[in-house]
This record gives structure tokens, C-alpha cells and sequence, in this order.
């Protein structure tokens, strides 16, 4: 198994290294941060100095050979618009992103799994078509439509909770975090509502999909046959078995919340990651931009080596085979 | 002697796009403390079904339609889902074709072993684990203490089927019922397993319904034997008598497609036709249109005769 992880880890080097070429290659194409940096009524050698001072006047090739020295020593940079260093900037702001994506996960899971279970037990019912129907909304319907009409009704109507900003925040092992107080909680509900819609719709789907096709199962009938009592047969029996496939998902989606919880942040003005990096590319600040995106990179790869670590926690076949590779 | 399985009438319905069918029409039989019956039928003759039915284990679009089915006297059919689960597994157990498929792949064996005692008798763990044990060396596993940790897809599937029917077992229930236990099995392996079965039946006195398509099977095991067809019992009798001197033209059929009973190098003979869709059941009796000897009176569905122990459901018996 720590062969296999450092392998897994050796790989994300390189996936890193590929992504911080294109990136870096991509934003010198598309222009000239100085442009935007300096007063437009500057002149010629104020322009030169600014460029100099951010090492943009050396040729390309150059300014990445010093950006990748820098990036073995972990220093990503400086950020262009702010001075600081583009890693602490990203990371300031990657809490308020990360808790955000961590409700909005627990609303998908917490309401999706219960609501596909039951429909997928009760296919014909008429609870169970609602439940499909309105999954399809939640499909189908844009996330900044959906948004802004929660801002409508929660907190422009009904007036129940705040419609932008973020709530008070507590420290929590050095982060700075809001939702574990009710006031700061308030903030996040509907943002992560909205965040979490897209991926409740998909695990409703993906759980009925799974029970319709498991309870098919003979295990399911000799379980039955063993005289387990109800409660037992889908908790234990069919629940573990539909969790693999689902935990694949879940692993996807939570990266992908965290990577592009930019409509919703922007929406509720919600101070994230995804904000930030908004704002950095139209001031095309470069070491930002590409900061965020190894970030990005590595926290996709990381979740995915968890999730393939917890398919051999729960599945017995996954175990043996890995034993051998 | 008393019949411990009594089944009178029993319909199971199915409830489709092509309307109701009746996969179950009607069957009767009964089953006495220690016996082992046969119930013997092509694929989709209803036989899989009369097992569910049973165990109230019939899955929506499907319900038990009618009929009865007395166990030790008491009535199952319309019997709370409670009461009955705690007739399952425990005085009435089910094994199933397919070993691959029938223990869940994600459980260890201890843990699916555990939970079928401790779902109707409240001991402690140890001693549920004790009686696991002993169930896995009553059917013959080497080193079941080691056995019981691992996993289902670290046994093969004669293996598994043991591990499956020492779970039938743990109770030492009135009744098994073995859905085709062996067909999904290499011939060796089946051997091993029907000795077994054999063997733990006369050793429990558990009651035996042994449903299967091989008439083979049949011959070395049961004392009994029901003919199933299109939904309903044809023919029904001791084992010796039905498979040595059929009365109904279908039985007789069966017993010729046995590859054994032909010459050798011979053309193998078949029934003709195939096994009518219930959907396009012909009226009167089901077997008609592959039967040589049917005529005007077919038309008709035959009641059942007895001839002496013997019941057949035949306008013209052989």
C-alpha cells in the first residue's frame, strides 16, 4: 500500500508540472498584465520599471525557468495586484471555498441518498415520481437562475437568511471558519443550497438507478430468505453495495464543487477561491491564476487517490487484487 | 402421516403489459416431516415461483393470488411480513441456484453467518460464532475458524454453495427449499453437494423441496416427485413409479430428452415445439400443441385423476 501511494504521488508531480506549462504558456499569449497594472497615462519608463520590478521583461522561456526554480522551493510567485505571495493569497481564501463545498456535499449526500433509497424502493409511488421529476429540475436548470431565485425567496421575501457576504467566522486549528457558529451558518445555507443542487439531483438519480438494479439481486432475495428483518437487508446489504459506485461520483463532484464554485461564489458574493480567480485573470494576474490552478490540480488528484484508498476499504475484491498488484 | 408443507390451489399472479399472468395456476402438493419431493419442470414452468411463493418472497409486479399453504398448520398466505420473516431462515429455509450470486459479495461469511442466527435467536456473539463454526464442518469446510473470516469471492463456487447451505442450516429448519442448488455447478461438484444434501437431510430430518429441471437428480435423491408445466402440476407420484412408468405424454417427453436414455450416436429426441409463453397459453390443456396424443377432448383443461398414490392432470394418460 506506501508503494502504491508514492507512486500515485510521483504521477501528481508530473500532472502538476504538465498543468503549470500550459497554463503559463497560455496566459503570456493572451496579453500584457502590464497594460493593466500600470495608469494608462504612464509613460514609456514607467511601463519599463513596472515590467522590470515583475520580472517581465525577460523573454519567456526565462520568466517560467524562474517561476518553476521558485515552484521546487514552494514559492509559486508574487501576485501582480496584491504583492503578496500568489500561494498565500489562494490560501487565505480557500477555507471560506472548502467549508462552502463541504455543506453543500453534506446537503447532496445527506438528502440525495435517503431520497433515492426511497424511491428506488418505491418506484410506482407517487412520492417517488415527484422525487424524479424534481430531480430533473435540479438537472436541468441553470445554477445562477436557481441562485438568484433563492435569493428572491429566502432572503428578499420571506427575509430568512442573508443573501450575500459571509458570516462571522471562529478559528478552527488555524482556519478561519464560519459555519460552526448559527450566525455564520445563516450565510452559507443558501449559497451551499445552491452548490449542492446539481449534485443532489445526481445522487437522487444514481442511487434509485442502483437500488432498482441491486434488489434484483439474488443476494438481495436469499438475504431476505435468511429472515433478516427489513431494516437490515437495505441498511447492510444493499446500502454497502450501492455505496461503491456512488463514493466513485461523490469523489468526482466534490472536486469539481471546489474547483467551480465560482458561479454560485459570484452569485452571493461569497469571498472563495473561485471569486478570486475570476477577478485574477481579468487583471491577468498570472502568478494567481497559475497558483490556483496547481491547487485545483492537486486537490482533484488528492481526493481521487482517497477515493480509490476507501473502494478497498469497502469492497473485499478490490482489496485482494491491489495485495497482488 | 402428517404433512408438515401443505400447499392447496396455490396462483401466483404476475401483472404486466400483456395483463395478469399466472405464473403459479392451481398447484397442490404436500410435503411430510423428513421427505424429499422433487418438483421437476422446464424453465419458466412456474416451479422457481412456487418456492418464492412460499417463502413470501413473490417481488412486486408479483403477488400470491390465491390458495393456501398450511406450514405445520399454521396459515402463510396473507400472514404478517413479521411473523413470516421469523418462519424465515429459521424453520424454513431457501437456497438458491447460483452460489456466485446468492452471498453478498461486500460481507465477509462471519458476518452474513452471524446475522442469520442473531436475526432470530438473541445469543451472544461467541456463541453465534460457535454455531457458524459448527455448520461450516457439518458441510464439509476445512478450517471453518478461518474460513469464516474471508470473503465470498475467496471460494470457489462449490464452496460457496456449501457456505450457502450451512447458512440453511444454522437452524436446523423444518423445511428447505432448494431452487436448482446444483445446476450452476460442475458435474463433480454436483455430485459432492447432492451426497451432502443427502447426507444432512437424513442426519436434521429437515423436509426437502427439491426443485430442479434434471431428472437425473431427481432419480437418486427424492422419494417424491411433482411434474410441473406451463403453471400446473401434470403429474405427481413416488419417484420409482413416475420416472419408471409416466402417465402424462409430458413426463414421458422429459424422461426421453435425457441424453442417457438414447442410443448412442442416435439422434437425441426431443419434445417438439417449445415451452409456450404464458402470454399465449392455448386453451384447454397447456401441453396440447407438442402433444402426439392429443384430440378434441384437449380442448379442455384436464382435472386431476388419481390412480391409486398417483395423481395426473391427462385426458389420455399412457
Amino acid at each position: 500500500m506506501p508503494v502504491y501511494v508514492l507512486r500515485r504521488l510521483a504521477q501528481t508531480l508530473l500532472v502538476l508540472f504538465v498543468t503549470s506549462a500550459l497554463v503559463f504558456g497560455g496566459l503570456y499569449l493572451v496579453g500584457d498584465p502590464v497594460e493593466i497594472l500600470v495608469n494608462p497615462q504612464a509613460d514609456q519608463e514607467e511601463r519599463a520599471r513596472t515590467a522590470a520590478a515583475l520580472g517581465l521583461d525577460r523573454p519567456a522561456l526565462e520568466q517560467y525557468g524562474i517561476f518553476l526554480k521558485g515552484a521546487f522551493t514552494g514559492d509559486l510567485g508574487k501576485s501582480f495586484v496584491f504583492g503578496r505571495p500568489a500561494l498565500q493569497v489562494i490560501l487565505e481564501r480557500m477555507p471560506a471555498t472548502l467549508e462552502l463545498a463541504f455543506l453543500a456535499m453534506l446537503m447532496s449526500l445527506g438528502l440525495g441518498i435517503p431520497l433515492g433509497l426511497y424511491a428506488g424502493l418505491r418506484p410506482h409511488g407517487f412520492a417517488a415520481r415527484t422525487i424524479m421529476a424534481g430531480s430533473i429540475l435540479g438537472f436541468s436548470l441553470p445554477t445562477f437562475w436557481v441562485g438568484l431565485l433563492l435569493i428572491m425567496v429566502f432572503a428578499v421575501q420571506l427575509g430568512w437568511l442573508p443573501s450575500t457576504g459571509r458570516g462571522p467566522t471562529t478559528e478552527l486549528l488555524g482556519l478561519q471558519i464560519s459555519i460552526l457558529t448559527w450566525e455564520g451558518l445563516r450565510y452559507a445555507l443558501l449559497p451551499a443550497l445552491n452548490l449542492a443542487l446539481f449534485k443532489l439531483s445526481l445522487i437522487i438519480r444514481l442511487t434509485r438507478a442502483q437500488v432498482r438494479e441491486q434488489s434484483l439481486l439474488d443476494y438481495m432475495r436469499f438475504a431476505r430468505a435468511k429472515g433478516l428483518p427489513r431494516r437490515r437487508v437495505i441498511g447492510v446489504h444493499l446500502l454497502k453495495n450501492i455505496l461503491i459506485p456512488l463514493i466513485t461520483v461523490i469523489g468526482l463532484e466534490l472536486g469539481s464543487v471546489i474547483a467551480f464554485a465560482v458561479v454560485t461564489e459570484t452569485i452571493f458574493a461569497w469571498p472563495g477561491m473561485g471569486k478570486l480567480v475570476i477577478d485574477s485573470i481579468f487583471q491577468l494576474d498570472r502568478p494567481v491564476v497559475v497558483a490556483y490552478l496547481l491547487v485545483t490540480v492537486f486537490m482533484f488528484i488528492l481526493i481521487n487517490l482517497l477515493v480509490d484508498l476507501l473502494y478497498s476499504l469497502l469492497d473485499p475484491r478490490v482489496r485482494i487484487s491491489e495485495a497482488k498488484g | 402421516m402428517t404433512a408438515l408443507l401443505q400447499v392447496e390451489g396455490l396462483v401466483t399472479e404476475y401483472s404486466g403489459r400483456e395483463g395478469r399472468l399466472r405464473a403459479v395456476d392451481g398447484v397442490d402438493f404436500s410435503l411430510a416431516r423428513g421427505e424429499v419431493l422433487g418438483l421437476v419442470g422446464e424453465s419458466g414452468s412456474g416451479k422457481s415461483v412456487t418456492g418464492l411463493s412460499i417463502m413470501g418472497l413473490v417481488d412486486a409486479p408479483g403477488r400470491v393470488a390465491g390458495g393456501s399453504v398450511k406450514f405445520d398448520g399454521r396459515e402463510l398466505v396473507g400472514l404478517a411480513e413479521e411473523d413470516l420473516r421469523r418462519l424465515r431462515g429459521k424453520r424454513i429455509a431457501m437456497i438458491f441456484q447460483d452460489p456466485m450470486m446468492t452471498l453478498n459479495p461486500v460481507l465477509s461469511i462471519e458476518t452474513q453467518m452471524l446475522e442469520t442466527v442473531l436475526a432470530h435467536d438473541a445469543v451472544p456473539r461467541a456463541e453465534a460464532r460457535r454455531r457458524a463454526i459448527e455448520a461450516l464442518g457439518l458441510v464439509g469446510i476445512a478450517s471453518p475458524e478461518e474460513r469464516l473470516r474471508q470473503y465470498p469471492h475467496q471460494f470457489s463456487g462449490g464452496m460457496r454453495q456449501r457456505v450457502v447451505i450451512a447458512i440453511a442450516l444454522l437452524h436446523r429448519p423444518d423445511v428447505i427449499i432448494a431452487d436448482e442448488p446444483t445446476t450452476a455447478l460442475d458435474v463433480t461438484v454436483q455430485g459432492q453437494i447432492l451426497y451432502e444434501m443427502q447426507r444432512l437431510v437424513r442426519e436434521t430430518g429437515a423436509a426437502l423441496l427439491w426443485i430442479t429441471h434434471d431428472l437425473a437428480v431427481v432419480a437418486g435423491l427424492a422419494d417424491r416427485v411433482a411434474v410441473m408445466y406451463a403453471g400446473r402440476i401434470v403429474e405427481q407420484g413416488s419417484a420409482a413409479e413416475v420416472l419408471d412408468a409416466p402417465l402424462h405424454p409430458y413426463t414421458r417427453g422429459l424422461l426421453d430428452s435425457v441424453p442417457a436414455a438414447n442410443a448412442a450416436g442416435g439422434r437425441l429426441r426431443q419434445i417438439p415445439g417449445m415451452t409456450p409463453s404464458l402470454a399465449h397459453l392455448p386453451p384447454g390443456c397447456a401441453f396440447r400443441e407438442r402433444c402426439g396424443h392429443a384430440d378434441g377432448a384437449c380442448s379442455s383443461v384436464p382435472e386431476i385423476t388419481l390412480r391409486a398414490a398417483r395423481q395426473v392432470r391427462c385426458h389420455h394418460p399412457l
